[in-house]
């Protein structure tokens, strides 16, 4: 079940051992060391896989772009995409630009994993949480950005939470599994945003279908030729996600809902509010998410805007293991391969889409993770992701009454 | 010999869990091993399965010594396991569970069906089953579902066939049945190697006994020549009470009283039928019946887990029909659930979570909505000393604890504080003897602390030994009130059986 993360928690509660006996299994007393490496065991196994497999891919297609075989090119390629996203300043700090969605929508299915909800429907969130966010920065274009601002961040958090509160509700009130109203939800904001994009707030004497361009909404640069403030919104939600699961009450419940609904129910807590509640933070989260990309890396909400950021926080979350802490490090990463993805075109002639192939690959073999277990002798049971359970448990199941 | 296991020795970090055990099984020959929860049984199944890998020791087949690489081999070895939680998909039918894993091919493509099916069924008609293969499994009770896992090992032509507490769900007269079936299977020259810690099955159905205690072999003992007394106390390593000092209970006022309730099972119907009984404070008040009488339900109604769909609970005078399980709590009622996996504990969290899971929410655990980690983990180191809860450390997940201490963790969490009803429901289910002498001990300390219990069992013995009163469920009624003092096993049984005759039942239906 859960992966009993490593925090401070664990930390401090760490006692010597109360009594030596012998038990059919070996005792939970590992190292906090062990602990760690054990959780992280796999999403690293994940990464080298992902990383080989995408060398093979490479030099594989080289006949076919250059006409030759290139073994080295792999190298060229994976040192491009280093030098691209942590070899400069400016590539850190779109490192950073880049992860910030992704840790943001990241967090909102890790809550979700967290309560034993498969939140398919960050993309939606995102994009309705976006379009809040455009809707209000172009509206408030006479008000000083201090107020400019909070009013459109807010109005994406807002739209993000109360698109998280339906499949939430309609889980817990009528069962409707939250996989298939959220995957319906995501259709219906790609077309409200369509619709308002190129309708009521179609911009004028703009080329193509969108808002207005965002002025004094628009989040300000504090680093970098684009490291606007957004970048702290993600740095400070990890931490206090992190707080809410593991300090407080309410992660409590959340946590023992997503473990055991029916003990969850006799310890006095209520599962369906806390699913509905759950949601709700989590449409909170992508809403965020996709305010501060629109509010400070897109400046304007496009009719028909391409992104993927709320299924790529899918495979953040599952690399990060649904923790906070290791979904902040796996949205750097992916944020690292998208800025270092144009570097690496340049000057190994690798398209940027290899970062998607990457990406998609990690994900296979996280969920494929027997294979990985097999290649890398991992035997260690609680090895494996639990957040998988939740992907794959019926549709049948029925919320706790 | 069939099957020989010498000087097989496993260790864990920290833990011996095998220490030089020596198991020889011939055909012909039920073999029981005998042991607590946590003396080493299950490793070494699971190194008999091939499921883990022993430091020293080796294995013989026929005389031979043989590596098991893993459970296939063992299957085809000839070794099959039948585990106390039945390897079963719910969903597929009987044969197709039987065939998982070792599929009759009619060519390349095709399944071979109506070949498996036919077997099957021949394969069951040979005692006396008549099993239809296409069944889903799901919809079959534990004791036909453990007899398709039988039928699945005999399918895989498994010589040795090893039980693991095969008797752990099933009720007294499923009990008799499997017991007739392993005889059978004697007969017929399987070796079967029998894990229980029930001893008087043991006694019963065992031609030689193995009993192992803290990873070692303790003793080996024939039937014939041991008791109760003497197993138990090779078993814990010490003289133990199997059958518990009650003493003089002095039951006061009417503490916990339900009246004229009628509940409803999950798809609708009427289970429980208009119950009325009372329980005294200082009275351990036992309800009997043979499982799905309709004590699920009535428990579950009790403790705010199910609706009431007519009548009255009070509790201390106060109206607590539907109250909410956090109420109830605040009000004194303390629950021991028969699946202790369902609403005892969360088997990934930590014993502190665990421990408070009740109690999180409010002060020292918590202040406002912030959790007290400090607090928390005193409160329970406390309770892990109090209630000799054996574990490595607090922070360890309830799952990796045995199932007895995973049960003194829901027993230490609701018999602590201010108790004035405690419900038990099948308190010692699965557990050794040494865990239920505990439990029974506490339960008793209670009773004898003025606080009200309510115990559910479908162990005969555990009602007439514990309770006061016995009130007898048959088909969503209590059909008799019994003192305990003055009846005995065979009234009870047969009112569990039959719930008395027809007019006598309607009659006493509202006493």
């Amino acid at each position: 079940m859960s992966d009993a993360p490593v925090t401070t928690e664990t930390l401090r509660n760490e006692h010597p051992p109360q009594a030596s006996v012998p038990d059919d299994r070996p005792p939970g007393r590992l190292s906090l060391l062990r602990r760690a490496l054990r959780t992280l065991l796999l999403p690293a196994s994940a990464i080298v896989l992902a990383l080989l497999v995408g060398a093979v891919i490479m030099i594989a297609s080289s006949p076919l772009v250059r006409g030759d075989v290139n073994p080295m090119l792999p190298l060229t390629a994976y040192a491009a995409l280093v030098a691209g996203s942590v070899g400069s300043f400016n590539g850190i700090v779109n490192t950073l630009v880049q992860a910030t969605p992704l840790v943001l929508a990241g967090l909102a299915v890790g809550i979700g994993f967290k309560a034993g909800l498969f939140n398919i429907g960050a993309q939606g969130q995102f994009l309705v949480g976006g379009m809040a966010a455009a809707a209000m920065g172009v509206t408030t274009a006479g008000l000083p950005p201090i107020l400019a601002i909070p009013i459109s961040v807010l109005a994406g958090i807002v739209a993000g939470a109360a698109y998280g509160f339906v499949p939430g509700f309609l889980k817990a009130f009528t069962g409707a599994h939250e996989v298939v109203t959220t995957i319906m939800l995501n259709y219906v904001a790609i077309q409200v945003v369509a619709y308002v994009a190129s309708g009521p707030l179609r911009g004028e004497n703009v080329s193509f279908a969108r808002t207005e361009t965002i002025t004094t909404a628009a989040l300000p640069v504090l680093a970098g030729r684009e490291g606007h403030i957004g970048i702290l919104f993600a740095a400070v939600a990890v931490p206090v996600v992190a707080w809410l699961l593991f300090r407080s009450t309410l992660g409590f419940e959340i946590r023992t809902v997503g473990a055991n609904p029916d003990a969850a129910r006799y310890a006095g807590m209520r599962p369906r509010a806390l699913i509905i509640l759950t949601m709700s933070i989590a449409g909170l989260l992508a809403g965020l998410a996709g305010a501060t990309e629109i509010l400070g890396q897109v400046g304007h909400m496009p009719a028909a805007y391409a992104t993927s950021v709320g299924f790529d926080a899918i495979a953040v979350a599952l690399l990060g293991r649904a923790h906070p802490v290791g979904i902040l490090f796996a949205g750097l990463l992916f944020g690292a391969m998208r800025a270092g993805a144009g570097l690496m075109q340049i000057q190994a002639g690798i398209p940027v889409q290899m970062v998607n192939v990457l990406q998609a690959v990690i994900l296979f073999f996280l969920a494929a993770e027997l294979i990985v277990r097999y290649l890398f002798r991992i035997r260690a049971a609680g090895a494996e992701v639990a957040e998988m359970q939740t992907i794959t448990r019926s549709y049948g199941e029925q919320v706790a009454k | 010999m069939v099957l020989e296991m010498r000087g097989i020795t496993k260790r864990y970090p920290g833990v011996v869990a095998n220490d030089g055990i020596d198991l020889a099984v011939r055909a012909g020959e039920i073999h029981a091993l005998l042991g607590e929860n946590g003396a080493g049984k299950s490793t070494l199944m699971n190194i008999l399965y091939g499921l883990a890998v022993p430091d020293e020791g080796e294995i013989l087949l026929d005389g031979t010594p043989v590596e098991i690489e893993g459970p296939n081999d063992a299957i085809r070895r000839g070794i099959s396991m039948v585990h106390q939680h039945f390897m079963l998909v719910p969903v597929l039918s009987v044969a197709e569970n039987i065939l998982l894993g070792d599929e009759p091919m009619a060519n390349p493509i095709l399944l071979d069906r109506a070949a498996a099916s036919r077997r099957i069924r021949e394969l069951g008609a040979s005692f006396g089953w008549e099993l239809d293969p296409s069944t889903p499994v799901g919809s079959l009770s534990v004791g036909w579902q453990q007899r398709v896992e039988i039928l699945k090992a005999l399918y895989r032509k498994a010589r040795v066939l090893v039980l693991d507490e095969p008797t752990a769900s099933l009720t007294p007269q499923e009990t008799r049945e499997i017991f007739d079936v392993l005889r059978r299977l004697r007969s017929e020259g399987y070796a079967i190697i029998f894990i229980s810690h029930k001893l008087y099955e043991v006694l019963e159905v065992a031609d030689r006994i193995t009993v192992i205690r803290r990873g070692r072999v303790v003793g080996s003992r024939v039937p014939s020549e041991t008791d109760e007394d003497d197993l138990a106390e090779l078993m814990v390593g010490r003289e133990v009470q199997l059958t518990v000092d009650r003493g003089e209970s002095h039951p006061g006022e009417p503490l916990l009283t339900v009246s004229g309730i009628r509940v409803q099972d999950d798809r609708g119907r009427e289970v429980v039928h208009d119950v009325d009984f009372e329980v005294r404070a200082g009275e351990i008040f036992g309800i009997a019946g043979v499982a799905g009488n309709g004590q699920d339900e009535l428990v579950e109604s009790l403790l705010g887990l199910r609706s009431v769909a007519a009548g009255t609970v009070t509790l201390e005078g106060r109206r607590v029909t539907g109250a909410s399980p956090r109420r109830l709590h605040q009000l004194g009622v303390g629950f021991v659930p028969a699946d202790r996996h369902r609403y005892g504990v969360v088997l990934s969290f930590p014993l502190t979570d665990n421990l408070c899971l009740n109690d999180y929410y409010h002060a020292p655990y918590a202040r406002g909505m912030v959790r007290d980690q400090d607090a928390i983990g005193r409160y329970a180191n406390d309770l892990i000393d109090q209630y000799d809860i054996r574990a490595p450390s607090a922070t360890v997940p309830a799952g990796t604890l045995s199932g007895g201490n995973q049960q003194k963790v829901v027993v230490a969490r609701e018999f602590d504080g201010e108790l004035r009803l405690l419900v038990l429901d099948q308190p010692t289910r699965g557990l050794d003897v040494g865990s239920i002498e505990f439990i029974h001990r506490q339960a008793i300390a209670k009773r004898d602390a003025g606080v009200a219990i309510l115990l559910v069992s479908a162990e005969l013995d555990e009602v007439l030994e514990l309770s006061d009163r016995i009130g007898v469920m048959f088909r969503g009624r209590i059909v008799q009130v019994l003192d305990a003092r003055r009846t005995n096993r065979e009234e009870v049984g047969l009112l569990m059986a039959t719930g008395g005759r027809e007019t006598q039942a309607v009659q006493e239906a509202t006493s």
